[in-house]
């Protein structure tokens, strides 16, 4: 395996919601061009954690962070950092699919637009682009002028992965990106995470233990907003060094 | 024992209490409809072309009532002017940038109040304020600026209501793509609430077509001759001249020709709601795609 270098990087990495202290002192390295799973117990703090990662935090009433989070060394917290260019870089698919009630197209084509691109063959071709690399083209090329609504669950949530790649990031942040989705577009959208992780950094937060076991290189595991242990997959779920760990992932609470 | 076979008293009053139920939607349509055949039999022997299309002789007794539909028109028009971007304005405000505290549940509270506020003090508001200390005059601007008071409530809590009916997951999604604020809510939001808020300035619309009081007190003259051009001309409205022929014709022929106004002002009030059902349905068939 390549060593790939740390693409962010949190450091002492606290959340507060009003007096509710969510996330405590987390300082975690989520290398380049692989995917780190977040696991844990619900409440645990693995999605304030995500949020953070593209200050989607901070549209949350009283929420409140301190500490550090770099990207390519960066920290993005940083007084002088525009968020709306750090969102461009870091993408986010949630847990519900949530296409905007427009055309396939429109969806895809969003990003670029609000982005400045105007010119019509350059979107098609973004659109067309980032629809392939979704796994979605084949199936919708036909209809990119119909309502993104009209899809089903799993086609809407790989609509959400190609509107999030068309802005071209460099990170795609998943929340739960399954949870309201059978097993075989579950199948579907974590063969394509794979498939992405050649070329993004993919963060995903995931209650499915089984889930990151299959999808993820790195796995971090939370509990009670602390980070528990972290280290490759193979290694937390065969051989985990914290017995916290050891009791969720066979299952014992959670 | 209570007998199981054999219908109770309290079954026969159940029965009875379905029966008022079940006959008071029929009664409530018969109403309207009843209200509408009476103007249509009293009003429609008065339509013709001649009535619709040509000025007013008589104070209004005889010739036609152009001009009135005309002034009507634009007076509403203005109001809409003032109205829609201001309603909307404070909706996206409220909505969208306050955050819940006591100054926005006080702004929320003088807007409920000034929809309760009647329409003839509005129009007094309208006539010291506009007409004589803004020197705007008995004009169609003072008028459209005090109807637009009148349905500004109206307009700003019904857009206010489409505007948070918008999912949340679509803002979040907007943001996570790298949009502004203002981005996502003229892009998405205001997209995804359009039916709702076309079809609440589409309501306010209709009242402000009807309202009477408002008028009389900014607008003056009931059966002008004259077509309107200027915001600053003076003119007759439909609701206004109404009440005129209702209040000072005293004759058959005066309330015939009432109706006939009645009627004109209904057939407006239509279109204008078939409008909005068409809008609505249309932005309905676009976005959700059903």
């Amino acid at each position: 395996m390549v060593k790939t270098g740390d693409k962010i990087e949190t450091r002492n990495l606290n959340v507060y919601y009003g007096n509710f202290h969510a996330l405590k002192n987390v300082s975690l390295k989520i290398p380049e061009r692989k995917v780190t799973a977040l696991i844990g117990p619900s409440g645990c703090g693995k999605t304030t954690f995500l949020r953070c990662i593209n200050r989607m935090i901070e549209l949350t009433d009283g929420a409140r962070v301190s500490g550090e989070v770099l990207l390519d060394g960066m920290n993005i917290y940083d007084k002088d950092v525009d968020v709306i260019a750090l969102r461009r870089r870091i993408g986010m698919v949630f847990q519900q699919p949530n296409p905007f009630p427009m055309s396939i197209y429109e969806n895809v084509a969003y990003g670029p637009k609000i982005h400045g691109v105007r010119d019509k063959r350059k979107l098609d071709e973004i659109v067309k682009e980032s629809l392939e690399r979704a796994a979605l083209w084949d199936e919708v090329k036909d209809k990119l002028h119909e309502n993104a609504l009209k899809l089903s669950g799993g086609q809407q949530q790989r609509l959400c992965i190609a509107r999030a790649l068309a802005v071209e990031p460099e990170v795609i942040l998943f929340d739960e990106p399954c949870a309201s989705l059978d097993p075989i577009s579950t199948a579907k959208i974590e063969a394509l995470i794979r498939e992405l992780s050649r070329d993004y950094t993919i963060v995903i937060v995931t209650h499915n233990m089984h889930q990151a076991a299959r999808v993820s290189d790195y796995t971090a595991f939370f509990m009670l907003g602390e980070l528990i242990e972290c280290g490759s997959t193979p290694q937390i779920f065969e051989k985990p060094r914290d017995k916290r760990t050891e009791a969720y992932i066979t299952g014992r609470f959670g | 024992m209570m007998p199981l076979r054999g219908r109770g008293g309290a079954a026969v009053r159940e029965k009875f209490i379905e029966a008022l139920i079940f006959t008071s939607a029929p009664i409530v349509v018969l109403i309207f409809v009843a209200i509408l055949a009476y103007i249509f039999a009293n009003g429609a022997r008065v339509i013709t072309l001649e009535f619709l299309l040509s000025t007013p002789r008589l104070a209004g007794m005889e010739g036609g009532i152009f001009p009135m539909i005309v002034g009507s028109v634009y007076v509403v028009a203005v109001c809409m002017l003032f109205a829609v971007p201001l309603g909307v304005g404070a909706a996206i405000y409220l909505a969208e940038y306050a955050s819940e505290n006591i100054i926005t549940s006080t702004i929320r509270f003088f807007i409920d109040c000034l929809a309760g506020v009647p329409s003839i003090v509005i129009g007094l508001f309208g006539l010291t304020f506009l007409v004589h200390f803004l020197k705007l005059g008995y004009s169609i601007l003072a008028a459209g600026i005090a109807l637009a008071f009148m349905i500004l409530p109206w307009t700003v809590r019904v857009s206010e209501e489409a505007i948070k009916a918008v999912p949340r997951s679509y803002r979040e999604a907007s943001l996570a793509l790298g949009a502004t604020k203002w981005t996502t809510i003229r892009r998405v939001v205001l997209k995804s609430a359009m039916p709702g808020i076309v079809t609440g300035v589409l309501l306010g619309l209709g009242r402000a077509i009807g309202e009477t009081a408002v008028l009389l007190l900014t607008l003056g003259s009931a059966a002008s001759a004259f077509i309107p051009t200027s915001p600053l001309d003076s003119a007759g409205t439909l609701p206004v001249l109404l009440y005129v022929l209702a209040t000072q014709g005293n004759t058959a022929d005066a309330y015939a020709r009432a109706c006939g106004v009645a009627l004109v002002l209904l057939a407006m009030f239509l279109v204008v709601n078939i409008f909005a059902l068409y809008v609505r349905n249309r932005y309905i068939k676009r976005y959700e795609g059903l």
